[in-house]
């Protein structure tokens, strides 16, 4: 959270002038109340990591205390020991390579196909869109006995395709990327035409880095939602060494019911990489969020 | 034109430019037949194999006896639905206490979880030092996957050594509730959790539409004598309505489709009363592996969310119209 620059906004140098006498105590009486309220808002998440760097009996002590004493690591060396039965730094290898490329796969599969639906006149064009789109509203539970079937005939059940391949098929992502691509002027494509560019130099060369942005912005959604996706793999991954970080932390839960600082260890593993991620991005993904709904 | 003809060989690239450089913004957009249908081509074959073939097949499994671990799958037609409609059947008991979990669930988180996060962005609304800062701090919850939150909560939620349980003690309230293992606690917990992790997925929303609310009709408003209360009746509401419907939609969503949490953090408990609808859709298909009744299941909710979000939609166009 290390980007707190404003974006400048426009209604706010209006509302500045006007301002009454004695608000400026009360803007700093919400300063105060909104870091009170913030500050216990995101408790949860300094005290997960807090207990993390507790010990065994530190962590179940009553009264439960703010600071590890003494400070250790035996959690993080349990846990992320090579020859556990919950190898947690396999499954984070796993979610790694799964969550990469399947927001990959989202991206370049979205963008293309939303070229020519943004960019292009050609027949079928309404209706392709329309089914598309019409599957924002199918909810996911109802895909998720007959693609089980599908994934385990070809023979991907147990492996980490099952999470990579058939949940990448972004309905959003191709009306996110669609969005973007038909607010871009006509005549850009006219300069590359003149040039004797064809349709997939027109795109590669001069759209794709206009939409850099947009791209990025969906690739990290997509990232984060392969990384935090849990009803699915829980049920296509059971082998320990096959699992991802989300299901795996349900299986350290049962496997150490009250062995809290493994847990919150294994807690703070599972979300190092998208609070870093989210610390250093957050314009875009925020942005990429809101925009999503005032557009929608 | 009939060099009008892009994405195709390279020998076209030396035709005369003065006749492309005349072409219109339609004839930009002409192609040869082929090449928008190249470009789709990889999306198309992960839509039609993962969604749309899923989705029939769905249906087709809902009308067999289907167990994926049996050779035989017997046709049955519509006993899987029938089963869930006859009150002395073994799947109706279970199906319609988990949609009755379900829905006391979305009864209680969905109005909390449009008017928290509309408190949380009026709050931040005006521009002030360190804005952006709190609002990710509202939003960070929101990144973490529903396993960590679970986790994490069944941790603060401990009945001994909880935090939460330990504060209240504090306060002076009872300090011992079974927050994961009876009702109504339950509930309690498994609604303020999932408020906590997406509240503020709806506030930066609600944020970014109360920014495109035009200064101009607050001034107007003001000048007009409206107070702060009548500013946000008049102004602020009628310039989220549009948002307010995408939210209303994709909070209901969530809601209908809560698992992770119940999973979780109270594993359905006590007994099934926590069990969702989707929590017992997996169980029947994905462990009992009763697929057709599941298919069945899930095509009954799937009607129930659909005919909701109608009533969302219709509610929102009402009121535009009067």
């Amino acid at each position: 959270m290390s980007s707190t620059v404003d974006t400048p906004a426009r209604d706010d140098s209006r509302q500045a002038d006007r301002r009454a006498p004695g608000s400026r105590r009360r803007s700093l009486m919400r300063l105060i109340i909104l870091s009170l309220v913030a500050l216990v808002f995101i408790s949860p998440l300094i005290f997960m990591i807090i207990t993390s760097f507790k010990t065994r009996a530190d962590a179940t002590g009553i009264p439960p205390t703010w600071i590890p004493n003494p400070f250790s690591l035996e959690a993080y060396e349990t846990i992320l020991a090579p020859d556990s039965n919950t190898p947690v730094l396999r499954w984070f290898t796993n979610s790694m390579i799964a969550a990469l490329l399947h927001s990959a796969l989202v991206v370049v599969t979205a963008s293309l196909a939303a070229y020519p639906l943004a960019r292009m006149n050609f027949r079928g064009k309404k209706i392709v869109f329309a089914v598309i789109v019409a599957t924002l509203l199918v909810p996911p539970v109802i895909l998720v006995i007959p693609n089980y079937l599908i994934v385990s005939d070809l023979g991907w059940l147990n492996s980490l395709v099952a999470i990579i391949v058939p949940t990448a098929a972004s309905a959003f992502g191709v009306f996110f990327m669609r969005q973007f691509f038909i607010a871009l002027p006509d005549d850009l494509e006219e300069a590359a035409r003149l040039d004797g560019a064809n349709r997939f130099e027109m795109f590669t060369k001069i759209i794709l880095p206009l939409a850099k942005p947009a791209m990025a912005t969906l690739a990290l959604l997509a990232f984060l939602t392969n990384w935090n996706d849990f009803l699915w793999p829980i049920y296509v991954l059971f082998s320990p060494e096959v699992q991802t970080l989300q299901p795996g932390l349900s299986t350290l839960q049962s496997a150490n019911a009250v062995r809290y600082d493994l847990l919150m260890a294994g807690a703070v593993v599972a979300s190092v990489p998208v609070l870093a991620l989210f610390v250093f991005l957050q314009r875009f993904i925020i942005e990429g969020v809101s925009r999503s709904g005032v557009k929608g | 034109m009939t060099t009008l003809k892009e994405g195709g060989a390279p020998s076209e690239q030396r035709a005369p430019r003065q006749s492309r450089a005349k072409s219109s913004p339609r004839e930009i957009r002409r192609q040869a037949p082929g090449t928008p249908w190249l470009f789709l081509a990889p999306y198309l074959i992960l839509f039609i194999g993962f969604v749309l073939v899923p989705i029939v097949f769905g249906a087709w499994i809902s009308l067999h006896t289907w167990d994926y671990t049996r050779p035989l799958k017997p046709f049955v037609g519509l006993q899987n639905y029938a089963e869930l409609f006859q009150p002395d059947s073994a799947q109706f008991q279970n199906f319609w206490g988990s949609m009755q979990a379900t829905g006391i669930f979305t009864l209680f988180s969905v109005p909390l979880l449009l008017t928290i996060p509309l408190g949380v962005a009026l709050l931040m609304a005006k521009k002030f030092p360190g804005r952006n800062f709190f609002r990710a701090v509202y939003f960070a919850p929101y990144v973490l996957g529903v396993a960590v939150v679970a986790v994490l909560w069944r941790y603060l939620l401990d009945n001994n050594i909880g935090l939460v349980n330990y504060y209240l003690g504090l306060l002076g309230l009872p300090n011992d509730i079974a927050w994961t293992t009876s009702t109504p606690a339950a509930w309690v917990a498994l609604v303020g959790v999932t408020v906590w992790w997406t509240l503020g997925f709806n506030a930066v929303i609600y944020l970014a539409a109360l920014q495109d609310i035009p200064a101009e009709l607050y001034e107007a408003a003001r000048v007009d004598g409206a107070n702060g209360w009548q500013q946000f009746v008049n102004v602020t509401l009628p310039g989220l309505r549009p948002v307010l419907s995408f939210v209303t939609i994709v909070t209901l969503i969530a809601s209908v489709n809560m698992f992770g949490q119940s999973f979780l953090i109270t594993q359905g408990g006590p007994g099934r009363e926590t069990r969702t609808a989707i929590y017992q859709i997996a169980d029947t298909g994905l462990r009992n592996f009763q697929m057709g009744s599941a298919a069945a299941m899930s095509y009954v909710l799937t009607v129930f969310l659909i005919g909701l979000s109608l009533v969302v939609f219709w509610l929102f166009r009402e009121k535009k119209e009067s």
